[in-house]
């Protein structure tokens, strides 16, 4: 037997640590949401600089509700420090050991990137923009026109896109105190699980908005051209096709990816073990199995399957699926993370 | 340059949290917070049954996980004693510093930033002892330079059988408790 009792009290830490709260599985999500549009949208804009005609399938929009996600992730990361108003201090500096700097430049560059990329034809979907400010038309026309251009930006989209899906993994990952994010699979998880909730978000989006006319004017203009994703007209079957074949290739993927890192914690030390039991009987089993692998990944993939063979009709059920279940594995990956410690040996 | 660690005979130890007191006024701990305390483990089946006492608190150690993920470097090592500290003005209470440290040393102090054992380093370079070690009772915590051979802590490590806690976690920290 092995009993120990402890005269610490210290709020958060004690009896268990919960520093991270929802704003940190918010940011991750979003992060991943965002890493995962990036992705595709930059891969569209290579392929629109070779020369083919996916101005229905990229269009602009994807950047700009990547964009404004992103604020919403950034807004979600400001809430959870303990000192808000000296975030700056973050700028001040570059701490290459430390996953959280490279992660607050990178975010830095990826705001610049998703900001260039969101003005592109953007005034096409909001005339407004384009007769306020004709600089940004020129800006972009300069972009678009030029097949080298769009092609760098659609490198930098795929590039920073991939940065950002790994960095939110690698930012619980290098913690060797918690075993269940002490695992290299965890940075490739979250990457695949953003990028298959990036095409699901540009799936929804592109089901709820993509066949109402473009209103004009400033502030209806601009919600209308964000509610686009998949560009001003409705996207074409082939195109939602080519989204919802991808996200099932990716939930596959996911699929494998989770059961290796449970069989990775349960065949490694006792702390990981110990860490593997939160979701295999553990209190957050049903989590884990129940919402992320049965409703996020097996659910999604059996629809979106049946809607590729055309035996039931598309609805925008499996793109919610998939959110939701993206939303969960964050949540229990962040909360039975701060549950799991080192645990000591004991004699029997 | 001075590499300061503290050596705790745990057979001494009576956990009478004089130490955790003496943390708090020194410190000016705020209220239901603490910097140092007493764990307290029991092995073995009744009516075999062996207890450690131990005061514990950061670890100082030689290779802090706390330092190497802080985004703003107010998580740093002291050039002088190696003193793993907290500048409060530059900490934004991100708290990775919190869930990397596998010994739970540090808190969110209410002000809003990242709170801890500074090996009460204010008195050390004055030539005393931290308070937690000038009070205790049965004088069973010892504080001093590792790295000079002619130390109390240097000679109690070479004589006396000694652990520290979790070592596999590779952190190498610098408060040993003797057995």
């Amino acid at each position: 037997m092995l009993e120990i009792t402890t005269t610490r009290h210290n709020p958060l830490i004690d009896p268990q640590l919960h520093v991270w709260g929802w704003e940190i599985p918010l940011y991750l999500f979003v992060g991943g949401v965002v890493a995962g549009m990036m992705v595709i949208a930059g891969l569209a804009m290579l392929r629109t600089a070779k020369g083919e005609d996916t101005a229905r399938f990229f269009s602009v929009q994807t950047p700009l509700l990547a964009f404004v996600l992103l604020n919403v992730g950034m807004l979600a990361l400001l809430l959870d420090l303990a000192h808000p108003l000296y975030v700056w201090a973050v700028y001040l500096t570059f701490e290459p050991a430390s996953p959280m700097s490279w992660g607050s430049w990178v975010l830095l560059l990826v705001y610049a990137i998703l900001l260039v990329s969101a003005l592109v034809r953007l005034h096409e979907a909001w005339p407004w923009l384009g007769r306020t400010l004709p600089a940004v038309e020129r800006w972009s026309d300069a972009i678009t026109r030029s097949p080298a251009r769009l092609a760098l930006l659609g490198w930098m989209n795929v590039v920073f896109g991939v940065a950002v899906g790994i960095y939110t993994g690698i930012l619980l990952n290098t913690m060797v105190a918690r075993p269940l994010w002490n695992t290299s699979v965890l940075p490739v998880l979250f990457l695949v699980s953003g990028v298959s909730a990036g095409a699901a978000a540009m799936h929804l989006a592109s089901r709820f908005f993509g066949r109402r006319p473009a209103p004009q004017g400033l502030v209806a203009g601009f919600l209308s051209a964000l509610a686009q994703p998949l560009g001003p007209q409705p996207p074409e079957k082939s195109t939602v096709d080519t989204l919802i074949r991808a996200d099932v290739a990716l939930l596959a993927l996911e699929l494998v990816l989770l059961a290796l890192l449970v069989l990775g914690m349960l065949t490694s030390t006792a702390s990981h073990a110990a860490a593997a039991a939160l979701v295999l009987g553990g209190p957050y089993t049903l989590a884990f199995w129940g919402a992320i692998v049965v409703a996020g990944i097996l659910v999604p993939i059996l629809l979106q399957s049946l809607e590729l063979s055309r035996r039931i009709p598309h609805t925008v059920l499996p793109a919610l699926l998939v959110l939701a279940g993206g939303y969960v594995l964050r949540w229990v990956m962040v909360n039975a993370g701060q549950a799991s410690e080192i645990v000591q040996a004991a004699a029997r | 340059m001075a590499r300061y660690g503290m050596v705790i005979d745990t057979r001494k130890c009576v956990g009478c949290m004089d130490c955790v007191v003496a943390c708090q006024t020194e410190n000016s701990v705020p209220q239901g917070y603490c910097r140092d305390w007493i764990t307290t483990e029991v092995r073995g089946e009744f009516p075999s049954l062996t207890m450690e006492i131990r005061s514990e608190r950061c670890n100082h150690c030689d290779n802090p996980p706390c330092v190497s993920c802080c985004p703003t470097g107010a998580s740093h090592v002291e050039p002088d004693g190696r003193f793993v500290h907290v500048t409060a003005s530059r900490c934004i209470g991100c708290k990775a510093c919190i869930a990397s440290c596998p010994y739970g040393a540090r808190f969110v102090h209410p002000d809003g930033y990242v709170d801890k054992c500074t090996f009460c380093a204010h008195r050390v370079r004055q030539g005393q002892d931290p308070a937690c070690v000038s009070v205790c009772p049965t004088r069973c915590m010892y504080f001093g330079d590792l790295d000079d051979p002619q130390s109390k802590v240097s000679e109690l490590l070479r004589t006396r059988r000694w652990h520290v806690l979790l070592p596999d976690a590779g952190t190498k920290p610098r408060v040993y408790y003797l057995s």
